[in-house]
């Protein structure tokens, strides 16, 4: 079933939550909540839709540099992965208007950061230590995954999609096989649905506990950084002893899932569990009793519910600005709808409200995961995808937000395919929430949202 | 409250669960007994770059300097500045946008330095080998000492990897 397609007119007065935008032959793409839409390239040109819905810039200038496929109606200061515009081959450094005041200075940052972080570059507008604009710019880690894709079979292309984002490698294998299932009209063993949902849990459990740390560590908390440091190590080792990998790289492909869980995989996962339910409750109160913690997370790094929502901000960062939204519900994939899963939300849209849902959910994963276990069905773990053709969407809620993964196969083989990354949609709003704080305060900001670099960059 | 449960676990915890890598760290404590503090020479500071991975090596970077594997028990620590260096390790391909970075960062770091490829992406570009946004892996840009592979590697592989790198430069002297 393709999708609508719209004039020019009627795509470019779309409404609803924009999600993502992409070219491909002779079409452009345009994902909102409610579904994907379409219109012809004139020319290469398709009508721009950031100047309505301003999540779309970073994608517009996406378009431009992988297809060079333009958006009529804007013109961008900056190039999304290109950096080499000189004629004489070089990568000149793009202009940063400062914000306009009297005393105000510039901070660049990056691309080498000072932790063992991905590379990106960062400027700042300051007057003293107050933020007044930051501007990223990113790209550096482009790699040509979508090129890489295209011309190989879903199996084959899984090992590109499963490093897109290292950290989220389940949330983004898994929409690459719900989207290759989808377009094929796969229907999966209920057994590889629940290892899938494991291993998803898992990893959205092993990024929180650390996520949870780091900023705690940031603000001098080290007992706290310590002791989730250990429970994410305690559950990468339980991830290698049931499924053969810390990160569960590689082990979600499209028909099912790559290996049964191991003997005493099981155990380990429960072990893992137990010991973080037994300590969470402990080091949740350090994070309530102790003002000196407090005065560094509330209120810093405030994104507004308006903001959120015109960015339509997914995962924690949104459910901390009052988004009731999750994939994993809707638009929902197997096997959630009987999970009775519950969305934590917050309104404050602080660093602290970023703390408080991440908490929230690791309980939640925990749940899902003891039921999961307790109720796992025997039978076949993959089925092979046939060499047949579609062309379909696949989501997957990874522990930062929703990834989407657009497929268009022809007789088993890749001929397109878009990746859209949650932090696509996060970097804009790194950017505004840098503004309610002081510089001092970035680094807790930025590891509150936690927006990947390699998976904006492709 | 903080002193009282780390009072607590000092006291009364089980030890953790080391299966990601018991044996490699205790054949690689055992190692590490043999070599005098002399040999050893001096601890080593570590600037990591990385050159367009995934982030998923910076992962396993970032556990190997978690209480199970302590990675400054060894004398080797992380550094911001690349002044204070004495290895460069590298993650990721060599992205065409991060060339130019990495050469920086090589230049503004003293002689002599170790330079390590850690992950599969910088031993060779990995999976990404032969991409027009990549020059391959991390000796595409700088002479390369030391190539711990994996996808990612386990802690307990990198872990093993510097302490090889320790050993080679005691014998040197």
């Amino acid at each position: 079933m393709s999708p609508p397609h719209l004039s020019a007119h009627a795509w470019q007065n779309h409404t609803g939550a924009f999600i993502a935008l992409w070219t491909s032959g002779e079409l452009a793409y345009a994902l909102f909540d409610a579904g994907l839409i379409t219109t012809s390239l004139e020319d290469g040109t398709y009508p721009a839709l950031s100047p309505k819905h301003p999540g779309a810039a970073w994608f517009e200038k996406l378009s431009l540099d992988l297809n060079g496929h333009k958006a009529s109606g804007v013109s961008h200061s900056n190039t999304a992965i290109e950096h080499f515009l000189s004629p004489n081959g070089t990568a000149p450094w793009p202009e940063f208007r400062p914000a306009p005041g009297e005393g105000v200075h510039q901070m660049a940052v990056g691309p080498i950061h000072a932790g063992i972080i991905e590379p990106g570059h960062f400027r700042f507008s300051i007057i003293g230590e107050k933020v007044l604009k930051l501007e990223a710019r990113l790209g550096y880690t482009h790699k040509g995954t979508l090129a890489l894709m295209r011309g190989k079979s879903p199996r084959n292309a899984a090992r590109f999609a499963a490093r897109i984002s290292g950290d989220a490698t389940v949330a983004h294998s898994l929409a690459f096989a719900h989207a290759t299932e989808a377009a094929l009209g796969l229907t999966l063993p209920p057994r590889a649905v629940q290892l899938r949902a494991v291993m998803a849990e898992l990893e959205r459990m092993a990024n929180h506990t650390s996520d949870i740390g780091a900023i705690a560590g940031d603000a001098g908390f080290a007992f706290l950084d310590a002791r989730f440091a250990w429970h994410r190590e305690s559950l990468c080792a339980a991830a290698n002893a049931a499924f053969g990998h810390r990160l569960m790289m590689d082990m979600v492909i499209p028909g099912g899932v790559a290996g049964d869980i191991k003997t005493g995989g099981d155990d380990a996962i429960r072990r893992s569990l137990d010991a973080l339910e037994t300590e969470r409750p402990g080091l949740t109160r350090v994070f309530e009793d102790y003002a000196s913690l407090q005065d560094r997370l509330v209120g810093t790094g405030h994104i507004g519910i308006h903001l959120a929502a015109r960015y339509a901000a997914g995962g924690v960062t949104g459910r901390a600005s009052g988004r009731q939204t999750d994939a994993r519900t809707s638009p929902g994939y197997a096997p959630y709808e009987l999970m009775e899963l519950t969305v934590p939300v917050e309104t404050e849209g602080d660093v602290a409200a970023r703390v408080k849902i991440r908490l929230a959910e690791l309980a939640e994963s925990c749940r899902i995961i003891r039921t999961l276990l307790n109720h796992l069905p025997d039978g076949q773990i993959a089925i092979a995808p046939p060499a047949t053709s579609g062309m379909a969407l696949g989501v997957a809620e990874s522990f930062r937000g929703p990834v989407w993964h657009w497929l268009n196969i022809e007789s088993g083989l890749i001929t397109d395919v878009f990746v859209a990354d949650a932090s696509t949609l996060l970097w804009p709003l790194v950017e505004h929430a840098a503004c309610t704080s002081i510089i001092a305060d970035f680094p807790l900001i930025n590891k509150s949202v936690n927006a990947s670099y390699s998976g904006v960059d492709l | 409250m903080v002193w009282s449960t780390l009072a607590r676990h000092l006291l009364t915890k089980p030890s953790p669960p080391r299966e990601a890598g018991h044996s490699t760290a205790a054949a690689l404590a055992e190692r590490l007994q043999n070599l005098s503090n002399e040999k050893l020479g001096r601890s080593l500071a570590i600037r990591h770059v990385d050159s367009g991975s995934c982030n998923g090596c910076e992962l396993e970077l970032r556990a190997i300097q978690n209480m199970v594997y302590d990675l400054t028990q060894y004398g080797l620590t992380f550094t911001p500045s690349p002044r204070h260096a004495d290895i460069l390790l590298i993650t990721g391909v060599a992205a065409r946008n991060m060339g130019e970075a990495l050469r920086q960062a090589r230049a503004a770091m003293p002689d002599p330095i170790f330079t390590i490829a850690v992950g599969d992406c910088a031993v060779d570009g990995g999976v990404f080998k032969g991409s027009p946004a990549i020059t391959g892996g991390a000796d595409s840009i700088l002479a390369v000492d030391l190539m711990i592979s994996g996808c990612p590697p386990t802690p307990g592989q990198i872990i093993d990897g510097l302490l090889s790198l320790l050993e080679a430069h005691a014998g040197k002297k």
